[in-house]
């Protein structure tokens, strides 16, 4: 299994670095939307498909590292500076909204974290001083390095696709190391994994901390890729659809962030012929979803092996019920 | 040396709990020694789970202390207990049902070694894969290793269940009816299994001592070298397994007949 994740993933690294030369502009500019909500999304499989958060503000932490970034900017800082601060402020602020965590869960986390990207949202609209309400931030540069500019679109793309390699493959090492074990643990069964010395404390407050900070990368990417920033894209509507994305692609899995914001960002173009229909096809692709594949996407291997297994398992009883006869 | 080897591994000291009016636990004082098997026995609604959850740190108690090693850990939690090399088996099985059984028993000791920022640079198995084969080898469940715990069945999932309590060596193991809904030929392979992981040195020369809650009396019986019996929260008797069954107070309350 692990060995077909990683083929998969080199063939979709790349599909990822030749297909966009192919496209024009609307299509690299879909490809590095969908590459910055996998990103969003990654972060947000390690708090929920991973640790079992049932966290509803994760656009909020999108926001607030879109802001962040933005704002330094304006103010004359490097957006090579203003990242790292988005990640970091993500991570602390994540971190704070892990408390609750502590406390309440399931439906009763969600609400509680939806509270607070409405509350965040609410800063971001009010707040003119620091984030120009609901006019936004303007102007909003593409970053360059080492005499290189990102301005073109795909420059852009490919700094963002870095970003993505980057970032996913820190969140492998830290899933292959033990802490991935320890969060399986805490989601599956707290209780036992606490019996067993787990901090499950530590580990949900760190669940939060680095989804948080991995959306807020995100943010930071969506607000230069953009150019202009309002609140409307870091509303619970959007954390609302991160969660899609992530049940969708198959959450726990380590490339079901992939598919889910393929699902999220690219189907809806895709069905742009139905027009005023889109919705509604959307929205029937989804119920569908989730009542044949409630564990998403990347679940289908799972099933068949474990409808093979059965088979098996039924064969060999047969097999031995036969001989049971002739004995 | 300040520690005589004699000192308790447990020590309960007149633990009291109420819930409302009822007093489940009321004054009950015990001592579990070096590689001692103790068997905690008596009807339903006798306080034992009571009793089991406050040496867990599941529950504080309302007066009385509990010691370890020496260390009063009365108000501890669950987690530093466990720190503290208390390992617990639960009443209904409490796997990681999505893990394999190999990492199930990994994950059962790896937060012991390091810290948390250490284990980010651990290796996947922390080091831990020879001693997880060992004990799977020594369970009997070599051949579903890498199966998903979930996948398989109620029997294996409890050995499963019991040999994670074993990984990190604790000093000290919580068996909460570890026969409950396990079928007769199992139970005596469970009870041989507890016996040789009971007798079995481990590195640092210290055996691990269990306590016992079961109402299978043969399995209690045949395992444990000295068995209390709880009746209404408090201790009726303690002894060896001869001297309980030959107890009248206990027959009339508890064994019958």
């Amino acid at each position: 299994m692990k060995k077909l994740a990683l083929l998969a993933g080199l063939l979709g690294l790349l599909a990822c670095i030749f297909v966009p030369t192919l496209l024009k502009n609307h299509g690299i500019y879909l490809f590095t939307y969908w590459l910055i909500y996998v990103i969003a999304t990654m972060g947000l499989n390690l708090t929920i498909g991973y640790a079992g958060q049932k966290s509803l503000g994760h656009a909020a932490f999108f926001g607030i590292g879109a802001y962040t970034v933005a704002v330094m900017m304006q103010a004359g800082y490097s957006f090579w500076l203003g990242m790292p601060l988005a990640a970091l402020g993500c991570f602390v602020v994540g971190l704070a909204l892990g408390f609750p965590a502590l406390r309440v869960q399931t439906i009763y986390l969600a609400f509680a974290t939806l509270g607070f990207n409405t509350a965040v949202w609410l800063v971001m609209r009010n707040e003119e001083w620091l984030t120009g309400g609901t006019f936004g931030i303007n102007n909003i540069a593409r970053p360059e390095a080492f005499g290189i500019s990102f301005d073109g679109n795909l420059a852009y793309y490919y700094l963002v696709l870095a970003f993505t390699v980057v970032l996913g493959f820190l969140l492998w090492g830290l899933l292959n190391s033990p802490w991935g074990k320890a969060f399986t643990a805490l989601r599956d069964n707290p209780i036992r994994a606490e019996s067993l010395g787990v901090d499950i404390r530590g580990y949900t407050l760190l669940s939060f901390a680095i989804g948080a900070a991995y959306a807020g990368i995100a943010g930071g990417l969506f607000g230069s890729m953009v150019q202009f920033i309002d609140p409307a894209p870091f509303t619970v509507e959007a954390s609302i659809m991160m969660y899609l994305m992530v049940v969708v692609g198959g959450p726990g899995y380590f490339l079901g962030p992939l598919l889910g914001a393929a699902v999220g960002v690219i189907l809806p173009e895709w069905l742009r012929f139905a027009q005023a229909w889109y919705l509604f096809v959307f929205g029937a692709a989804v119920v569908m979803l989730m009542i044949w594949l409630p564990d998403g996407l990347l679940s289908i291997p799972d099933r068949i092996r474990a409808k093979r297994l059965s088979r098996e398992a039924s064969a060999s009883r047969a097999a031995a019920g036969q001989s049971g006869v002739k004995a | 040396m300040t520690m005589s080897s004699n000192q308790p591994v447990l020590k309960v000291i007149d633990l009291k709990k109420a819930y409302g009016a009822i007093q489940a636990v009321g004054g009950v004082s015990f001592e579990v020694h070096p590689g001692e098997i103790f068997g905690v026995i008596g009807p339903n609604g006798s306080g034992k789970t009571t009793l089991f959850n406050s040496m867990l740190g599941q529950i504080t108690p309302d007066t009385g202390k509990i010691e370890l090693n020496g260390q009063d850990v009365t108000k501890l939690g669950p987690l530093e207990l466990n720190r503290r090399g208390v390992g617990r088996t639960f009443q209904t099985l409490q796997v990681f049902g999505k893990m394999t059984v190999r990492d199930n028993l990994i994950v059962a000791a790896q937060e012991h070694q390091g810290t948390m920022f250490s284990r980010m640079f651990a290796p996947t198995d922390s080091n831990l894969g020879a001693k997880a084969d060992a004990l799977i080898d020594q369970f009997h469940i070599k051949h579903v290793a890498d199966k998903k715990a979930g996948e398989l069945s109620y029997g294996q999932q409890k050995l499963v269940d019991i040999a994670m309590a074993f990984m990190s060596e604790p000093d000290l193991v919580l068996l909460d009816e570890p026969c409950a809904g396990v079928n007769p030929s199992l139970v005596g392979g469970i009870s041989t299994l507890l016996k040789d992981l009971n007798k079995s040195q481990r590195a640092d020369g210290k055996a691990s001592s269990f306590v016992v809650i079961e109402h299978n009396m043969d399995f209690v019986m045949d395992l444990c070298h000295r068995i209390m019996v709880m009746v209404e929260g408090k201790v009726l008797a303690i002894g060896t397994p001869a001297e309980i069954r030959a107890n009248k107070q206990v027959l009339d309350a508890y064994l019958g007949n």
